[in-house]
């Protein structure tokens, strides 16, 4: 373990990523500290799901055997001490990775239990989770059954049943309705409150309303960081560009 | 956390219709058979009784009858081993297990031992009902114990082929037809060797049931069948790790 502070939960460094010959991530660092929310923002096919992947530890990043790059949870070496970092993420992938023959409470003890919550300690998790994801109702319903608004609920819920310190969402809430939206937003602002998140869009209105800060991503790389207000204030001498346009003339920039 | 896995694995099976299907016809299949076993034998026993040393009950209904699940297993195995690795990929629950504390040997052997538990319960109505038959006459219960474990050795080297076949693909069905084709093949090729000294006899998991079979502790064969599951096993960790390699 490196003695980083304890505020700063979600270190990456030099992060790249080639599938075949076809160059998808280069060299993105990040950083997140406690409760912090960051928003990743891009264009479709601009890199954000495969970030999230090698954050989360599904995939690699090319370059991890020789130092080229590091993730670093809490302090902890993704990249050498997968056990123990993975245990302190929630990562709710692009489709939400559900087991549909089971029903709910099934499926999110197991969850809970996979990330090594003691069987003791899972009981009050699940009560608390659903309370807060809105799931009370649901806990005997198969999940295949579910429309898809709970099933992304039951999605959110798998991945913060284990009080995670970085919480990963992959869009979370495409798909929904707008009053699902409104819940959902508003569960992850609360849920920024404790721990670190971090989502992938590419909703404009969505960092609005739940990110304190944004990372504009194109083309596999990073290409504006800054907090929300300091977005809204881009180029600004005239003062009188709105967040929109603030984000399409960011991306549309000559790299 | 392998047993979590294995759990995990059962309750999916026991909430899909198609395994009690599954359960309950080839119990039926298998009952059928054993009747049509016994009633052969019945018929043939006064002609038997004359023999000097004539062969006793359970090595004409037991050994026909393990050979035949055998056969069945066979075609059955891959039906299950399909939706191993290769299901969930397609629904992406796989990245869950990717993204949780867990190595890529622990996925592996989780899913092994759920399935084998699986299909050790399928196979266990035939020593069940070979005992019934203890109600009446003495039983070889040496003979019946080799063919259990042969049966369950077997059982254990199709799982993990299976698995493994499931780990290379996306398509539940792309693996299913692979490990049958595989399975059949390697059957196909050892009975269709004539000559006894044929390599296709040595690579054949049947081939190495048929001493459990006759009743014969090899451990030679059992030596095969554990080498055959490691390596398979081994390659599926193989696959998983390249899973995170390469995406």
């Amino acid at each position: 373990m490196s003695a980083a502070t304890p505020d700063i939960t979600l270190t990456a460094r030099n992060l790249s990523r080639h599938f075949g010959g076809r160059q998808v991530i280069h060299g993105i660092s990040l950083e997140l500290g406690r409760g912090e929310v960051l928003g990743l923002l891009g264009h479709n096919g601009a890199g954000k799901s495969t970030t999230l992947q090698m954050l989360t530890g599904c995939l690699l990043p090319n370059g991890a055997e020789n130092n080229e790059c590091s993730i670093e949870i809490c302090g902890i070496d993704l990249l050498r001490h997968p056990a123990q970092a993975k245990a302190r993420i929630g990562y709710l992938p692009e489709m939400p990775p559900l087991y549909r023959e089971l029903n709910v409470d099934d499926y999110l003890i197991f969850a809970a239990r996979l990330r090594g919550m003691k069987p003791a300690a899972v009981t009050e998790a699940l009560a608390q989770t659903k309370q807060r994801c809105g799931l009370e109702s649901v806990g005997k319903k198969i999940i295949g059954t579910l429309s898809k608004g709970y099933q992304q609920r039951v999605g959110i819920a798998q991945a913060i049943i284990h009080q995670p310190a970085v919480i990963v969402l992959d869009e979370p809430t495409v798909g929904l309705d707008p009053a699902q939206i409104r819940e959902i937003r508003a569960l992850i602002r609360e849920l920024g409150d404790a721990h670190s998140v971090i989502l992938s869009t590419h909703l404009l209105g969505e960092v609005e309303s739940m990110c304190d800060r944004v990372e504009i991503m194109r083309e596999g790389k990073l290409i504006y960081g800054g907090t929300i207000a300091a977005m809204a204030g881009h180029g600004g001498e005239n003062g009188n560009f709105s967040l929109e346009d603030n984000y399409i003339r960011i991306t549309e920039m000559e790299l | 956390m392998i047993r979590l896995l294995a759990l995990r694995e059962l309750r999916s099976l026991f909430s899909m219709p198609s395994t009690w299907f599954a359960l309950a016809a080839l119990q039926f299949i298998l009952a059928w058979f054993f009747l049509a076993m016994l009633e052969a034998f019945l018929a043939v026993q006064p002609q038997l009784a004359q023999l000097a040393n004539p062969p006793g009950v359970t090595s004409t209904v037991a050994a026909p009858l393990f050979n035949t699940a055998a056969l069945l297993l066979m075609m059955l195995t891959p039906m299950f081993t399909m939706r191993l690795i290769a299901e969930e990929r397609r629904n992406q629950t796989f990245s869950l297990l990717l993204s949780s504390p867990l190595a890529g040997w622990q996925i592996v052997l989780g899913k092994f031992f759920g399935l084998l538990g699986f299909l050790t319960l399928l196979v266990s109505g035939i020593p069940l009902m070979l005992y019934t038959l203890a109600l009446g006459t003495a039983l070889d219960h040496g003979l019946l114990l080799a063919n259990v474990i042969g049966l369950l050795l077997l059982t254990a080297s199709f799982v993990a082929l299976g698995l493994y076949v499931s780990a290379l693909t996306t398509q539940p069905a792309i693996a299913a037809v692979g490990t049958l084709a595989t399975l059949v093949g390697l059957w196909l090729a050892d009975i269709a060797a004539a000559s006894a000294e044929s390599p296709w006899h040595t690579l054949s998991p049947l081939h190495h049931f048929q001493s459990f079979n006759a009743g014969l502790l090899d451990s030679g064969d059992a030596a095969f069948f554990v080498l055959f599951s490691a390596t398979f096993l081994l390659l599926a960790v193989r696959r998983i790790h390249n899973n995170r390699l390469y995406g």
